[in-house]
């Protein structure tokens, strides 16, 4: 379970960001997560809302976008997402590749600030 | 909450000390002439047996290091001191992989411009340690012939983050009715085009192969290495 020291990572950015800022209220923050991160969505929402707490972040909610494998299928000259994430091969013809393009992203896109 | 919230665009990684920090190390090693692998397993699949082997092999005709992670005690160092003359455990506590912060750490001391290999075996878990860079040049997953086939599907990010696997306890493959065709073919699956390799340490079976990559990897790295620093003359 690395999820927490990645909550903790992601406190510190945000609040150097928002310090750097002016000290913003945060409210909502919005994080883009590769389905091929190794970083499990549920216990990053529930490590960020515990390592929240006792920082300006507490209250803060977390908008997760999920993010799917994308190669690029070096027949088809096309990105294409696989079938499954078991199996990285163009679902159309099936040549495999392991040039990602998206899908190991642990990324923090934006915060909410109150206006 | 605020009923016109803002947005304010960030757009950075979450790991992007980490990364920094293994873009330094690297340069670090590279400066050194040292070629760093580290090796990821669960735990229990024969990673300290094989890193022992390892060592004695290339330690014969190289200096080699080692660091060793684990949550607790500092029994693989006391193990591994045996094949290399430097040894040091990280031990992380509840912390369930190594950064590259605490590769730093462990490093300060060293000479690395004494090294030809240094070996880095993190924690036995094979989730954790594929988010982490720790500036290694080369990147080993090992898979024991005793926990099945299907881990490769059941961890596809720390095998597609690997360079090579290394599949381990070959000697016991047949007692476990080991599948070793369905093995390669999901490994084959999450890390097209993944050097796979087969080794018994306890046997010392497939071990050649291995040592023989590794020299090779490392030769090919220092030849780059070298013409890139003629480029820039």
């Amino acid at each position: 379970m690395h999820e927490l020291s990645i909550a903790i990572s992601m406190i510190d950015q945000i609040t150097e960001e928002s310090d750097r800022r002016g000290g913003l209220q945060v409210e909502a923050v919005h994080l883009k997560l590769g389905v091929f991160s190794g970083v499990d969505k549920d216990a990053l929402s529930f490590a960020y809302h515990l390592a929240c707490e006792g920082t300006p972040l507490q209250g803060s909610r977390l908008v997760i976008e999920t993010i799917p494998l994308v190669i690029y299928c070096p027949s088809c000259k096309v990105e294409r997402t696989p079938d499954s994430i078991y199996q990285l091969c163009c679902p159309q013809c099936q040549t495999p590749s392991q040039d990602i393009i998206r899908g190991r992203e642990i990324e923090v896109a934006a915060f909410e600030v109150a206006a | 909450m605020s009923a016109n919230p803002r947005m304010v665009e960030v757009r950075a990684k979450v790991l992007k000390q980490n990364d920094f920090l293994a873009h330094s190390l690297r340069d670090q090693f590279r400066a050194n002439g040292v070629y760093v692998i580290s090796l990821v397993s669960s735990p229990g699949s024969g990673k300290t047996a094989f890193l022992e082997k390892l060592l004695s092999r290339i330690g014969a005709d190289h200096r080699v290091a080692a660091l060793v992670g684990d949550l607790a005690t500092e029994n693989d160092a006391a193990r591994l001191q045996r094949a290399a003359s430097q040894v040091k455990q990280i031990t992380t506590g509840t912390i369930c992989h190594l950064d590259a912060q605490m590769v730093q750490k462990a490093l300060e001391s060293w000479r690395l411009d004494e090294l030809d290999f240094l070996f880095i075996e993190n924690v036995g878990n094979l989730v954790c340690p594929s988010s982490y860079d720790l500036g290694e040049d080369l990147r080993l997953v090992l898979l024991s012939a005793t926990e099945g086939e299907d881990k490769p599907l059941k961890y596809p990010t720390i095998f597609n983050s690997s360079d090579a696997a290394v599949i381990t306890k070959m000697d016991m493959a047949h007692a476990a009715e080991f599948d070793l065709a369905t093995a390669r073919r999901n490994i084959e699956g999450v890390r097209p085009g993944m050097k796979i390799f087969e080794v018994s340490s306890k046997i010392g079976t497939g071990m050649d192969d291995v040592v023989a990559y590794l020299l090779a990897q490392r030769e090919a790295s220092r030849t780059s290495a070298l013409q890139q620093v003629a480029v820039q003359e």
